[in-house]
């Protein structure tokens, strides 16, 4: 045999380092200045996290799509933010009532919010996520159902909610609850691999971010810019739909919208955007 | 002829799950040394075939992850991967054989390569592929002989 067991030996060495024998595109230096305010799109991974720096996704974006996401009167994702605000101050139901009617004006009462969810639902306990919360809001206090998932009221509600704290830094408190064993769930499962392909959400994400597959730069798979404006789908798409996506691409069964296991993996991988802005609405390839 | 016969005889393995006389099933694959040293469908590999399997989406996919300088008319090629360009000057047909079955079994667990003639796979395998291969055993053949031909 020609090859001996050494080049066996380095490919396997190479292998396990996850280091690529082609050139490692990098994420763009670039600055992300929306409505003046100056995004974090790096900034340092809090304690425990597996990486040194966390990035946002607009990084690692073509320049039409980052310039794009940098012009508010460009970006696709203002039309929904301009729906969100209108059924906000909708009264709908039969308690006569709107979003206002108790919160008042969304730019004062709802800054900030979005940067801090998933929270601790006492009530179900489990965690709660924005969508989650309006539902709860329409069904308890204003004697509507709650949305089918991924109704366009639903995102553009929760476009314009999360728009609110554009520019405010991720950050969950993870004491709320049960909340932490919610983490731990998140996490094991973002390194448990399905599907025929046997992929984990780190295998591309951690392991392989900055690399391409095919035309697809590879980000860190942040969540701090959702819902996003997808280029591809040409609508906003909801942090759950790009779970399942993801987990279908790994011919998989996919797991339901805000299910144990979505809700789960919501916790863990927005606490890994740590410190990044809030860039709802983002937009993406 | 000969192609379109083959080429059904494989879809009927797979959707019976039989094997051919000569046909290795996944599950009894012989890695030794890092290699596979028969052919799993009993049959000679055609570069020809193997090429279309590299670069279909719904095939091999191969292009996803692997540069390939022998195909650069099509867009965008991966970098998961090492490219494939001279891939026959650094391994021999059974172990390109092993690698593409079932990279697992060459690199350690930790490599991202799907395992393409394996029954070893992820959790909550979609209902209509459990119990299934992501390409036919002639199939991995075929790739094993076009990649033989990448030559620096």
């Amino acid at each position: 045999m020609r090859h001996s067991l050494a080049i066996v030996g380095l490919g396997m060495m190479v292998a396990a380092l996850q280091m690529p024998l082609t050139a490692q595109a990098d994420p763009v230096d670039d600055a992300l200045v929306i409505d003046d305010i100056e995004m974090v799109t790096r900034t340092k991974a809090p304690e425990g996290h597996p990486l040194d720096e966390v990035r946002s996704g607009w990084l690692y974006r073509e320049a039409e799509t980052r310039e794009l996401e940098a012009d508010s009167f460009q970006n696709p994702g203002m039309l929904y933010v301009e729906q969100g605000a209108d059924i906000w101050n909708r009264v709908e139901g039969p308690e006569g009532k709107s979003c206002a009617s108790c919160h008042n004006d969304a730019a004062e009462t709802m800054k900030g919010v979005g940067a801090n969810y998933p929270k601790w639902d006492a009530d179900a306990k489990r965690p709660i996520n924005i969508e989650l919360q309006v539902d709860k809001c329409r069904v308890e206090n204003m004697g509507l159902e709650a949305y089918k998932f991924d109704a366009a009221e639903q995102k553009a509600l929760t476009t314009y909610i999360k728009n609110q704290s554009l520019g405010e830094p991720v950050k969950l408190d993870l004491s709320q609850g049960e909340l932490q064993s919610w983490w731990d769930q998140g996490k094991e499962l973002y390194y448990t691999r399905t599907g025929q392909l046997n992929f984990a959400c780190a295998s591309c994400h951690e392991a392989n971010s900055g690399q391409y597959i095919r035309a697809d730069h590879l980000s860190q798979g942040q969540a701090n810019g959702f819902p996003v404006y997808r280029l591809k789908q040409a609508d906003m798409v909801s942090l759950h739909n790009r779970f399942r996506g993801c987990i279908r691409d790994t011919r998989a069964e996919t797991p339901k919208a805000f299910s144990d296991e979505l809700m789960a993996l919501e916790v863990y991988v927005t606490w890994r955007g740590t410190g990044l802005s809030v860039e709802t609405p983002s937009v993406r390839q | 002829m000969i192609k379109v016969t083959r080429l059904l005889c494989a879809a009927f393995v797979m959707h019976a799950g039989a094997a051919f006389a000569d046909e290795t099933a996944p599950d009894k694959v012989m890695f030794e040394d890092f290699a596979v040293q028969a052919s799993l469908s009993g049959q000679a590999g055609d570069p020809t075939e193997g090429a279309k399997v590299f670069k279909d989406r719904g095939l091999g996919n191969c292009l996803a992850c692997h540069e390939n300088a022998g195909m650069k008319g099509d867009l965008f090629h991966g970098t998961v991967g090492p490219a494939v360009d001279g891939v026959a000057e650094r391994w021999e047909p059974a172990q390109l054989r092993a690698i593409v079955s079932d990279a697992k079994q060459v690199f350690g667990e930790e490599t991202v390569m799907p395992g393409f003639y394996s029954l070893k796979v992820g959790k909550n395998v979609a209902k209509d592929l459990v119990g299934k291969t992501i390409l036919s055993a002639q199939q991995v053949e075929d790739v094993v002989a076009y990649l033989a031909t990448l030559k620096e």
